[in-house]
């Protein structure tokens, strides 16, 4: 689903990634792990196709970035720790504005799907300024399933969030994914990516450095893995 | 469920998005007014405007007014979408860049009209002149289309830099002084009633400028806010 | 590091001499204009340090386009190159027309269309440095230069027009003059330190081109090593 050969990404002369190799087959829910500075964000920058590969093959869903950026857009949704939303709109308005960015035919019924699926079907004519940090993260997951799609990115989607909104977090992302989408997740909090994950990738200094399924990491401990992955 | 909107569905839904947001905060549009009325004001007590002159002297005062408001809000415009993310939000979506610039210079241009339309009559009043002058009201439009449309590339420019408010009024007004000297011009031709030769060459002006400044940033607005 | 090119010191030298032979000509061979004295001889300089100004600010136009089509960081440099020494060379001739303008005009500054546009042109300059002052990223840096490089170069002639809807009271040099305007006339001898003045400031504005670049290239060089180093 997600191809990326040899991807380079400079800043002016700074290389942030340097050869990243990346695949992930369909439905995997990978977490991409690292330390901060380590390139994560700008990794899935390019994959969201909002920042240009300097070198190197990026393929999401089938269409090669940046050429084929729209086809890709419209099969990915992203959820950063920005929410993406707009305040002075109710939650209604904002999902009706993003479904008519995608072409979303039969908007009305998918709006609600949607926002009964995050859990705010009783607040959707509420303006998203009066949210909770935690109900706008909700709100900002419903914006970045509308359009059904088969990629989602999901970048720190935890930060700034306590812990019931987090849990609550937890189970709208496990829904997501047991829809047979394709996530890749960038996180720093690894107990959370352990109970999501199929994959647990590491990213250093502009590559990733180690990779381990789920069932291979059998009872070993992710925090033990990680620390290793960074060590080498 | 891989549609995609068409050019002008994506355009309309922008606009429709940043004027139902602005109908309910009313934060640009309210913020545009009173300054407008601050500088008219200021203008009051600086040019001691005698009844005199007024003729000469309102199409500078009301452009200048105009201007100073306009930055207020193209500022404000593009803010709100960097704040929370919302550019990013714009630009995943699966629509032609420019259709996105064209719809944020349809919104912009909208409050400009909407500032300009309740500043128009106050001024009559407050100095009574007649403003209402179908030619005046052509300058408007033409001089705001220019002045909006260059403003609101300039503006997605300032909003990534670091000085961000503080530079667009310094980046947007030498690049713009061809559409304040034609538009001053004009308005004044207008409205003190001069011939139509000594109207036309800064009208064709506007004209010129409108097309080549639009063109130009439909062509360069992906460059100015992909990565 | 790599030596200075043999040519680019022949430049340095040749525009050394092309200096010193211009003030010569301009100070002591041209003959004293009748109207307006002494003064017209900064009229030489006026005119050179505006042609390069002018050349600069043009050349940065394009490279902004070439920059926009190829992505190639090297055309940012030449662009930057390009803009800084129009905004000095602009600087220059706004202050040699002043300097005419006293005795010629009775006034330090009129706000003729030349030189309303000259000074705008500098504006939009200094507008252009600070938007790069402003921006982190290299690449976005760039971008956002070679765009507003590109806005500048389009609205200036438009500039110039808008407000030569007003009337002019600058002399025409060279081609038609309007009628409403006085044309200046220039002997045998004046036409001479004027065509050496233009190819003196050609040369100068090459060498300094040429350094300015090279000062970028080897700029970008250090910070290639810095980073090496870290």
């Amino acid at each position: 689903m997600i191809e990326v050969k040899k991807l380079v990404k400079r800043f002016g002369m700074k290389a942030v990634l340097r050869g990243l190799d990346f695949n992930v087959q369909p439905g995997e829910f990978v977490a991409l792990l690292g330390p901060n500075g380590a390139g994560k964000t700008t990794f899935l920058r390019i994959l969201a196709s909002l920042s240009r590969p300097s070198l190197g093959d990026v393929n999401v869903a089938g269409y090669r970035l940046p050429n084929q950026a729209a086809q890709v857009r419209a099969r990915l949704g992203v959820v950063s720790h920005l929410p993406l939303l707009y305040a002075d709109l109710t939650a209604e308005e904002n999902l009706d504005f993003y479904a008519r960015m995608y072409g979303i035919p039969d908007a009305p019924s998918r709006m609600t799907e949607v926002l009964q699926m995050v859990g705010l079907e009783a607040r959707r004519r509420d303006l998203v300024r009066t949210f909770s940090r935690g109900m706008q993260q909700r709100l900002a997951i419903g914006r970045a399933v509308l359009h059904d799609p088969e990629v989602m990115l999901f970048d720190e989607p935890y930060t700034g969030l306590d812990q019931d909104a987090s849990s609550m977090l937890d189970e709208v992302l496990k829904s997501v994914a047991a829809q047979g989408r394709t996530v890749v997740m960038t996180s720093h909090d690894l107990a959370r990516s352990e109970d999501l994950a199929t994959r647990f990738d590491v990213l250093s200094r502009g590559v990733i450095v180690a990779s381990a399924s789920r069932e291979s990491l059998g009872n070993a401990n992710l925090l033990t893995f990680y620390k290793q992955a960074l060590a080498a | 469920m891989q549609l995609r909107p068409s050019f002008l569905k994506a355009t309309l839904a922008v606009v429709r998005k940043d004027l139902s947001a602005e109908f309910r905060s009313r934060e640009l549009l309210s913020a545009m007014l009173v300054f407008s009325m601050l500088v008219i004001l200021i203008f009051n007590f600086a040019l001691e405007l005698e009844p005199a002159t007024r003729k000469e002297v309102s199409a500078g005062v009301l452009w200048t007014t105009f201007a100073f408001a306009g930055t207020l809000g193209l500022n404000r415009s593009m803010a709100v979408e960097k704040d929370r993310g919302c550019l990013d939000g714009l630009l995943l979506a699966p629509v032609d860049r420019s259709a996105i610039y064209f719809g944020k210079v349809i919104s912009n241009l909208a409050f400009m009209f909407i500032v300009e339309i309740i500043v128009l009559p106050i001024y009559s009043m407050l100095y009574g002149i007649n403003l209402f002058n179908p030619g005046l009201l052509l300058v408007i439009l033409l001089g705001s289309i220019g002045y909006i449309g260059v403003g609101t590339l300039l503006a997605s420019m300032a909003v990534q830099a670091r000085t961000r408010e503080v530079l667009l009024p310094i980046l947007l007004f030498p690049i713009v002084i061809p559409v304040l000297l034609s538009a001053v011009k004009a308005s004044s031709g207008f409205l003190t009633g001069a011939p139509m030769t000594e109207i036309m060459p800064p009208l064709n002006l506007l004209i010129v400028y409108n097309l080549i400044f639009l063109a130009i940033a439909f062509m360069t607005f992906d460059q100015v806010v992909e990565e | 590091m790599t030596p200075k090119p043999t040519l680019l010191k022949i430049f340095d030298w040749l525009s050394v001499i092309c200096l010193i032979v211009a003030t010569y000509l301009a100070l002591v061979f041209a003959p004293t204009e009748l109207v307006m004295g002494q003064v017209q001889r900064v009229f030489y300089f006026h005119i050179g340090t505006a042609w390069v100004g002018l050349l600069g600010f043009i050349f940065s136009a394009l490279l902004g386009i070439v920059y926009l089509v190829t992505k190639d960081m090297k055309w940012d440099i030449v662009e930057v190159a390009a803009v800084e020494i129009s905004v000095v060379f602009f600087f220059i001739t706004i202050v040699l027309g002043a300097i005419w303008a006293r005795p010629a005009w009775n006034t330090w500054w009129t706000w003729d269309p030349r030189l309303t546009t000259a000074a705008i042109t500098e504006l939009v300059y200094v507008a252009y440095f600070m938007l790069r002052a402003g921006i982190e990223d290299p690449d976005r840096r760039a971008r956002f230069g070679a765009v507003y490089a590109l806005l500048g170069g389009l609205s200036a002639p438009i500039t110039f027009m808008a407000i030569r809807l007003f009337r002019s009271i600058h002399p025409v040099i060279i081609g038609a003059a309007n009628e409403n305007q006085e044309k200046m006339s220039m002997s045998g001898d004046m036409r001479v330190v004027f065509f050496f003045a233009l190819f003196a400031f050609t040369v100068i504005f090459i060498d300094l081109f040429w350094n300015r670049i090279r000062l970028g290239q080897l700029q970008e060089k250090v910070e290639r090593l810095k980073l090496k180093v870290m």
